[in-house]
């Protein structure tokens, strides 16, 4: 089943927020492997002029990967999300997400367009704090592959 | 934001110094952990060969934030990258083994983006098992 191309500039408002936590951070960071103490020394993210520490500068995509999920599963756009592969991943950032931020996600369907049977599916997250500031956009591109059997 | 690389000592062509990052299945299952993202793909080997891959692979994320650390680590503060996008071009194979797969990444100041704002672009190019993994990666860095 195709991708319905009238979703483009579809807006989903944000369902809930999600609360940055120190631990979740320190996690990331150690998943990752990096040891960079402005993730995890107070100290060390204020000698760099940060009020606490900050998150990796890939961490929020788990914030806006869970929003997008109200879109994925739009049963009326008509994606079929076991064949969903990630194509490509954007961050423009207005500044770090921090520790104890509260970011809620609005996510848009920026386009849809279908190639040689797969379909293409690109989700902008724009993730603003409690303040109504925009903290970081993300572009997400995904793609379903073809269905070899239809 | 306190970048510690000058922007005055800084020219299209400087090498950023390149790392190399190990995945082995025990890294996919912590990053799976901390990033919410348990697809089977990237722990399974029996749902990865299900759904047509060769062998369990790593999230692109992964590589994402593997790639980064290059940049983050060059310049200090990674609060002083204001832009990142990559493509997925593609997937770095994780053998079920203690040595799992090597992911080598080199990056280079690309250009200069914007001289009033001293930021920079910065190319990168991730490889594993000869072959590149990552397309068009590129970050925009606010240098000092």
């Amino acid at each position: 089943m195709a991708v319905d191309e009238s979703f483009v500039g579809r807006c989903y408002p944000p369902v809930r927020s999600y609360e940055v936590g120190r631990e979740k951070i320190r996690d990331f960071a150690q998943a990752i492997g990096d040891p960079n103490p402005v993730y995890t020394d107070p100290e060390a993210a204020r000698a760099l002029g940060h009020p606490d520490v900050i998150a990796p500068p890939t961490f929020v995509f788990s914030i806006t990967f869970r929003a997008a999920g109200i879109v994925l599963e739009d049963p009326k756009l008509g994606l079929d999300y076991s064949r969903v592969v990630h194509r490509s991943q954007k961050f423009t950032y207005s500044r770090p997400v921090r520790v104890g931020d509260v970011l809620e996600v609005t996510s848009t369907i920026e386009s849809v367009k279908s190639l040689r049977g797969n379909e293409l599916l690109e989700i902008r997250g724009d993730v603003y704090d409690t303040a109504g500031e925009l903290v970081v956009t993300t572009l997400c591109a995904l793609v379903a592959r073809r269905d070899e059997e239809s | 934001m306190a970048a510690k690389i000058a922007f005055a000592e800084t020219e299209v062509g400087t090498e950023l110094p390149p790392q190399s990052f190990a995945a082995t299945r025990a890294t996919l299952v912590r990053y799976a952990g901390a990033s919410g993202d348990f697809n089977p793909i990237h722990w399974n080997e029996r749902f990865a060969r299900e759904v047509g891959l060769e062998n369990v692979i790593a999230h692109g994320m992964f590589t994402m934030a593997e790639a980064a650390r290059v940049v983050t680590d060059w310049v200090g503060d990674p609060a002083a990258v204001v832009d990142y996008g990559v493509q997925f071009s593609r997937q770095v194979i994780v053998p079920d083994d203690d040595q799992g797969a090597r992911i080598d990444v080199t990056a280079q100041v690309a250009a200069v983006v914007d001289e009033a704002a001293r930021t920079v672009r910065v190319d990168l190019t991730a490889m594993s098992d000869g072959q590149k993994v990552l397309g068009r990666a590129r970050a925009v860095v606010a240098l000092a």
